[in-house]
């Protein structure tokens, strides 16, 4: 995973609440077995004109000239301002895939929703919860300054405006780990393997039903 | 000391470590795969050099992806029409087969969406740690399970170590008394819920559903209801171990038997919050108050009473409210105060892990029976859960019932519910679902959903626009 510690970088306004998992990435697009190429159908519905299909070349597409990651002065944004329970509904990693490989580092809400939210922390993409009055102000100051960009500090955890105004926001010490590290928990939680079996062992003699054979066809 | 909640005692059964970071290793007893969240997980496993820790664990079905007609499914896996959807589920067996994970495949009996199949063959029992690479995996803790959606990094963390990474939530709790009025559903219940809290109104917590009307609520009422925790906003819901538990569980394939089965019951017993408890939330809401519900919006929050009108975003007054109002009637294509039982469909669809068991298809064939789907309706669908429950109702005679009344009977498989199979709304058009989602786009781009429950369905079905299913005439 790459690993976050600082980023500065020019923010795109997303002023929706409630923006959920079908329209950053719409579900004819999780049929890849692959991992990438989610970036350019990030928003589907909402930047392009047509309905688009896996597989299909996006630079030809009719762009939505009303949605604001089209719009000229956010081209090449990677701070993400969102509203309320961003990120609400599947469980579908792509989403996060398809912000990251668009370019987007972290994402700033008053609330995300929970898997969502953890998905991101996988995938080196920062969410940042603040609350909804610094929200508010963070969409206002980007909608009156053209190029307005914020840098946001993991090791810290401050986001510092254009003014100079910092806002601390919080992050669990195990994220902060991992996302500073850009570190593969599998390998961490392997370490603990031998703590593992020890409860595995407790466990199968407390509940040995839970480790009976699969019944066959 | 206060008592211990139902999520507390599930989570103190499992917990591995805890580490100095406050994070803690959860040990997984049942792992649940479909073939839309998986291929990425099973290629990070290979390119690593691992193999799953447990492999009895872990149990797989294709559903988000097969098609549902019975012509297409008849071929098998080479029939799939669309070649991506047909790549995706060939992967799974692949992956399933290569790594010796039991998989039920598309023409296997036992196939069927992940979260009915579960349940069904007692691959979910009270008590275990389920998870599952899709955020409906909630559904599970209808039995008093510890059952959550994870995304795919996880997938493979959980395929690889058996355990997940997690943080502990917090307690809430849902208590809904009383009795629930007559054609009153576990689906209006939910509905009602997510319309009173929000759909963020259960972020951070895992949800207990208590009181004596959810203690009434059969084991497939109870699914229904955890199944919709997520649109709440919780990742886990769940309903205390009860003699309803109980009694669905015994006699599964995968249910422990004799001596074991005694042993299991005496601990399942105890799977239930202590009388002192302590709840970080605590919602209550009265049975009696609950009417048939209907979403109008494109949150599942957006819902209302069916004898209730639109609301009107003159009389809102915050900002994002109003916008997220005006913007959802837009989409939907309806006016401000227009009464619900004035939108008129062009599809219904009987069917998703919400509500295809067999007691949704009973509910939904006892208002279709007899009766016929309005000619201005273009498409009603029922598609059962599971290849079990399909077999169970046709041998009830549901079938027929539905195809007499102008319905499709279909195969088994999530359907229209995402809309990644063929079976999809046109732009524009408004369909009675007992889904879970009406978000933009979810049942096709441009399709306007509805969420209600499998009788409401049936009755909408029937009159071409909404109708309170006890007034049907
Ligand atoms: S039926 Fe719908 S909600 Fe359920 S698993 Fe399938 S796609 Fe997801």
């Amino acid at each position: 995973m790459t690993p976050f510690t600082q980023h500065a970088g020019v923010v795109a306004p997303l002023d929706r609440a409630n923006v959920d998992t079908d329209q950053i990435i719409p579900k004819q697009f999780l049929k890849s077995i692959k991992r990438s190429g989610f970036g350019q159908n990030l928003f589907d519905e909402w930047r392009y004109l047509d309905v688009g299909q896996p597989g299909q070349a996006c630079s030809t597409r009719p762009l939505n000239p009303e949605f604001v990651l089209n719009a000229p002065r956010f081209q090449g944004a990677s701070v993400l301002l969102a509203r309320e329970n961003f990120g609400c509904g599947s469980s579908r990693e792509h989403a996060p895939w398809a912000l990251a490989e668009y370019g987007f580092r972290t994402i700033l809400a008053p609330s995300f929703a929970d898997i969502f939210y953890n998905n991101c922390c996988k995938n080196g993409l920062l969410p940042i919860e603040l609350d909804k009055d610094v929200i508010d102000v963070l969409f206002a100051q980007c909608a009156e300054t053209k190029g307005y960009a914020l840098a946001i500090d993991l090791a810290t955890q401050t986001v510092t405006r254009p003014d100079g105004v910092v806002h601390g926001f919080e992050v669990d010490a195990f994220r902060k780990h991992c996302l500073l590290g850009g570190l593969d928990d599998i390998g961490l939680t392997l370490e603990a393997s031998a703590a593992i079996r020890a409860f595995e062992a407790r466990h199968r003699t407390a509940q040995p039903w839970l480790f009976a054979e699969c019944p066959s066809a | 000391m206060p008592g211990q909640t139902l999520y507390d005692k599930l989570w103190a059964i499992h917990e591995v470590v805890r580490r100095d970071d406050g994070a803690s290793l959860l040990y997984i007893d049942r792992h649940i795969l479909h073939e839309v969240t998986s291929p990425q997980a099973f290629e990070g496993l290979r390119l690593a050099g691992r193999t799953p820790w447990r492999v009895q664990a872990n149990l797989a079905t294709p559903d988000h992806n097969v098609p549902t007609t019975q012509a297409e499914r008849a071929g098998g896996l080479d029939a799939i029409v669309d070649a991506v959807s047909r790549l995706q589920v060939q992967t799974l067996n692949e992956n399933c087969n290569d790594f010796g994970i039991l998989e039920f495949r598309m023409d296997d009996p036992r196939q069927g969406i992940v979260h009915v199949v579960g349940p069904e063959q007692g691959a979910t029992l009270p008590g275990m740690t389920v998870v599952c690479g899709d955020s409906h995996t909630s559904t599970h803790g209808a039995f008093g399970a510890l059952a959550h959606g994870i995304g795919t990094s996880e997938v493979e963390h959980v395929l690889a170590t058996q355990c997940l990474v997690a943080q502990k939530m917090k307690n809430m709790r849902v208590e809904v008394e009383g009795v629930l009025p007559p054609g009153v559903t576990a689906k209006d219940v939910v509905l009602a819920i997510i319309g009173t809290i929000g759909t963020a109104g259960g972020n951070g917590h895992a949800l207990e559903f208590a009181g004596s009307a959810i203690r009434a609520l059969s084991m497939e009422g109870r699914m229904t209801l955890c199944n919709m925790a997520i649109e709440a906003g919780a990742r886990v819901g769940m309903v205390a171990v009860d003699q309803t538990t109980l009694d669905y569980v015994r006699g599964r394939p995968f249910a422990p038997q004799g001596a074991q089965w005694d042993a299991a019951v005496a601990l399942w017993r105890g799977l239930v919050s202590d009388d002192d408890a302590v709840f970080d939330t605590v919602v209550r809401l009265r049975a009696e108050d609950i009417q048939p519900q209907v979403s109008w919006g494109t949150s599942p929050e957006m819902v209302l009473p069916v004898d209730a009108r639109l609301p009107d975003p003159a009389h809102e007054d915050d900002p994002v409210k109003r916008g997220s109002i005006e913007r959802a009637l837009h989409y939907m294509g309806l006016r401000a105060n227009q009464a619900i039982t004035d939108i008129r469909l062009d599809r219904v669809f009987i069917g998703s892990c919400t509500n295809a068991r067999i007691e949704d298809l009973r509910a939904a064939a006892a208002v279709a029976k007899g009766r016929k789907v309005a000619a201005s309706v273009k498409q009603a669908l029922v598609v059962p859960g599971s290849g079990l429950v399909k077999a169970q109702a046709e041998r009830e005679g549901l079938d027929r019932v539905f195809v007499e009344a102008g319905f499709e009977w279909r195969a088994p498989g999530c359907s229209m519910c995402l809309a990644m199979n063929p079976d999809r709304l046109e732009p524009g058009e408004h369909c009675a679902s007992t889904s879970n989602r009406n978000f933009e786009g979810r049942q096709g781009p441009g399709g306007r959903t509805h969420l209600v429950s499998p009788a409401m369905a049936a009755a909408a079905a029937i009159a071409g626009r909404f109708i309170d299913v006890r007034e049907l005439p």
